[in-house]
């Protein structure tokens, strides 16, 4: 659906802006990714960490970096570019606003950053009370949170102006699932804002002495599940209109595709007790209400899985594919355009199968707070989101800096997704196994005094070793392309490619451009799910608690 | 807005088998009581020490309840008391624990006992040791610098 006020070029002043964002997020890759490799070495048993440097210390940083920092400013910085790409280059005022979110999220990043290098918010970067960070690393997370939404705003803003110029027309699909994605955000934001501005940094300037644990606990959670969905929706961004362009193919529905992502927006947000069922103080019969919820996920992600096969199977049967399976051999391999963000896609079946057996009240019993759970995210997160956004880094980079991929670039970009699936293989899948024998997430190397168990887990631990290192050959392959297409690659013309729907397509309806109607239910379906057993979590508080620091 | 028939079909599958999930778990945790751990049950946490039955922490034989064995348990950074405990085989036994200072985790490796301790908050679980054997209980979620040496040891004699 290329409109007349498309750009087929961002405009080279919303590049800049773009690439600022860009930058940010690799420097964050870069450093977060080192510490991982840090953290697999360190319990596999074999490494010390030099000079008294903690383990939890670099456990936050890398959480923080790449959990945080990496995705929201890659994220906003390929929204930036796709909705000017597709609704007309953003105004002065747009980009201004851009801008200021830019920097308000660059600052706050740096405030955070500082209190976790002076080992004052070695809190991990779920900073559970009553663990208490100093107040400005809390600041600094606040930033980042307002600085995202001033940058959605400016989205939004050149969406609404495009919608103004084309009255009764859908919006571009790139751009709004741009929006969709950022109303996601600032509606599920909303809770660690209220859980970080009320309650925790009045509590860490010594303001009010005690803060309510619980309280605390489910506001995180309302906003970190939704959380992981504004990771994922950009990857799916690329997934829905971008693939079907660069294989030849169309968008298989316009409105499906829609339709999928308001559906994220509704089921993503009211299931955070999901993450909480093995908690005290919440009743079972809410939890279980909030797991109905959360599966119901499973029909956008189904709807998801049936477009792209769709895609992939009528594109190779265009270019005269034969048989159940010869589409197959018709898609473009050599392309790492196309070849990298499909690893990521492939990933996606173990990683949601995964998600299934965590969200199921008596299972997650199994592997709540185990490392299966940090095998599952970085299945979901580390390979499906993270190689979709490094297969997007390869064409829009170059796009905005005015260079091209060149023939090497692109294969050893697609020799980088295959050491990070091998890496990821090793790594997530001894997390996985381990993680069933009961080891712990997020703790350093021990023998537990000597427990039999204990011991059987130490190979898991070397394997992990081993994947998290060919995992860091992987990021240095990343950055090399990265440096190379931001500074080094020829100059030329890189295509934004953009998917477009079938001519004989159905018009998309314009109930799905019903704003009202789709925040009003996501509203509904949150004060449903969330309101009794939040006010029972108030009135039945137990006396809250006086900050610790324990590390 | 047009659904493709093989769509319909696909959906239709994954709807059922949603509905088949939701209904085993919802039977098995309400009809067959396997809930999450839930206690609603709230504590001073600066009074552990002083209030049942965090005053005396260790294995209790208890009477006329739906369990054998009641089996208490303090925990703060980075210990759990008791540090070591013999549960009789096919005991069945009413975990309660509580914390005393920071969130810790409370998980019987090898077991379905996992349960997250909350400060002002018991956590419950009832369960029968089938299964003779050392067992480690550990902290898994993270506390402090010391979070990784927190463990206490379960026996299971005959």
């Amino acid at each position: 659906m290329l409109s007349t006020t498309s750009q087929v070029k961002v405009d080279p002043r919303d590049a800049k802006l773009s690439m600022a964002h860009f930058y940010v997020a690799f420097i964050a890759l870069a450093i977060g990714g080192l510490m991982g490799l840090l953290q697999t070495l360190v319990r596999s048993g074999k490494f010390e960490l030099p000079g008294g440097i903690g383990y939890y210390e670099i456990l936050t940083v890398h959480g923080v970096l790449l959990g945080l920092v990496l995705t929201t400013f890659f994220i906003m910085g390929f929204q930036h570019a796709a909705v000017s790409r597709t609704a007309g280059t953003h105004s002065n005022a747009a980009r201004r606003t851009g801008w200021i979110g830019f920097w308000v999220m660059t600052i706050g990043t740096t405030m955070a950053a500082t209190m976790i290098l002076m080992n004052k918010a070695t809190v991990l970067y779920t900073f559970y009370a009553p663990l208490q960070a100093h107040w400005i690393f809390y600041a600094g997370l606040t930033f980042v949170v307002v600085g995202s939404w001033i940058d959605g705003a400016a989205q939004i803003m050149t969406y609404a102006k495009w919608r103004k110029a084309n009255p009764g027309k859908p919006g571009p699909l790139l751009s709004f699932m741009a929006v969709v994605n950022t109303v996601l955000w600032f509606v599920c934001s909303l809770g660690v804002a209220a859980e970080v501005l009320f309650q925790l940094l009045p509590w860490s300037l010594g303001l009010v002495d005690r803060v309510n644990v619980l309280e605390s606990r489910t506001l995180f959670w309302y906003f970190g599940h939704p959380l992981v969905y504004f990771w994922l929706l950009p990857a799916y961004m690329c997934w829905y209109a971008v693939i079907p362009k660069i294989i030849g193919g169309k968008i298989f529905s316009d409105s499906l595709a829609r339709l999928s992502f308001l559906l994220f927006l509704l089921f993503s947000i009211p299931v955070g007790f999901h993450h909480q069922l093995t908690e005290p103080g919440i009743d079972p019969a809410w939890k279980f209400f909030q797991v109905i919820l959360t599966f119901l996920v499973v029909i956008p992600s189904l709807m998801t899985a049936f477009s792209m096969f769709a895609t992939f199977e009528s594109a190779g049967r265009a270019k005269g594919a034969e048989g159940l399976f010869g589409w197959i051999k018709k898609l473009p391999w050599g392309d790492a355009r196309f070849t990298v963000p499909f690893i990521g896609m492939a990933a996606f079946i173990p990683a949601g199968a995964g998600g299934i057996v965590n969200a199921s009240n008596q299972m997650d019993q199994v592997v709540h707070n185990t490392i299966w759970i940090t095998g599952h995210f970085h299945l979901t997160l580390a390979t499906s989101v993270v190689l979709t956004f490094f297969g997007i880094s390869y064409w829009l980079i170059p796009h905005l800096t005015g260079r091209k991929l060149s023939k090497a670039m692109n294969k050893l970009a697609i020799i980088q997704a295959w050491v990070w699936l091998t890496g990821m293989t090793f790594m997530s899948g001894s997390m996985h196994a381990e993680g069933l024998l009961g080891a712990p997430r997020r703790s350093a190397f021990s023998l537990y005094n000597g427990a039999k168990q204990a011991a059987e887990w130490i190979p898991y631990q070397i394997a992990q070793a081993i994947g998290g290192s060919i995992l860091f050959l992987g990021i240095i392959l990343v950055l090399i392309i990265f440096v190379n297409l931001a500074f080094f690659a020829p100059k030329g013309e890189e295509e934004f490619p953009v998917g477009e729907t079938d001519p004989n397509a159905e018009k998309t309806p314009m109930v799905l451009e019903n704003w009202k109607l789709w925040i009003g239910l996501t509203i509904i379906l949150i004060l449903f799910a969330y309101t009794i057993p939040f006010i029972d979590i108030i009135r039945d508080a137990p006396l809250g608690s006086k900050g610790f620091k324990t590390w | 807005m047009h659904i493709h028939k093989y769509e319909k079909i696909w959906l239709a599958f994954g709807l059922a088998s949603l509905i088949v999930f939701l209904t085993v778990i919802g039977i098995s945790a309400f009809y067959l009581g396997n809930k999450p751990p839930s206690c609603l049950t709230t504590i001073n946490p600066e009074k552990v020490d002083q209030t049942v039955p965090f005053n005396h922490p260790g294995l209790h034989k208890v009477e006329g309840k739906e369990w054998d064995y009641e089996l208490v348990y303090v925990a703060q950074t980075f210990s759990y008391t008791p540090a070591e405990v013999k549960i009789p085989l096919g005991a069945k036994v009413k975990v309660i624990a509580t914390t005393k200072d920071v969130v810790h985790g409370f998980e019987v490796a090898g077991t379905n006992i996992n349960m997250m301790l909350e400060p002002g908050y018991v956590s419950e679980y009832v369960t029968t040791f089938n299964k003779e054997g050392e067992y480690l209980l550990l902290c898994n979620e993270y506390c402090g610098t010391g979070h990784h040496l927190m463990s206490s040891k379960i026996e299971v004699v005959k």
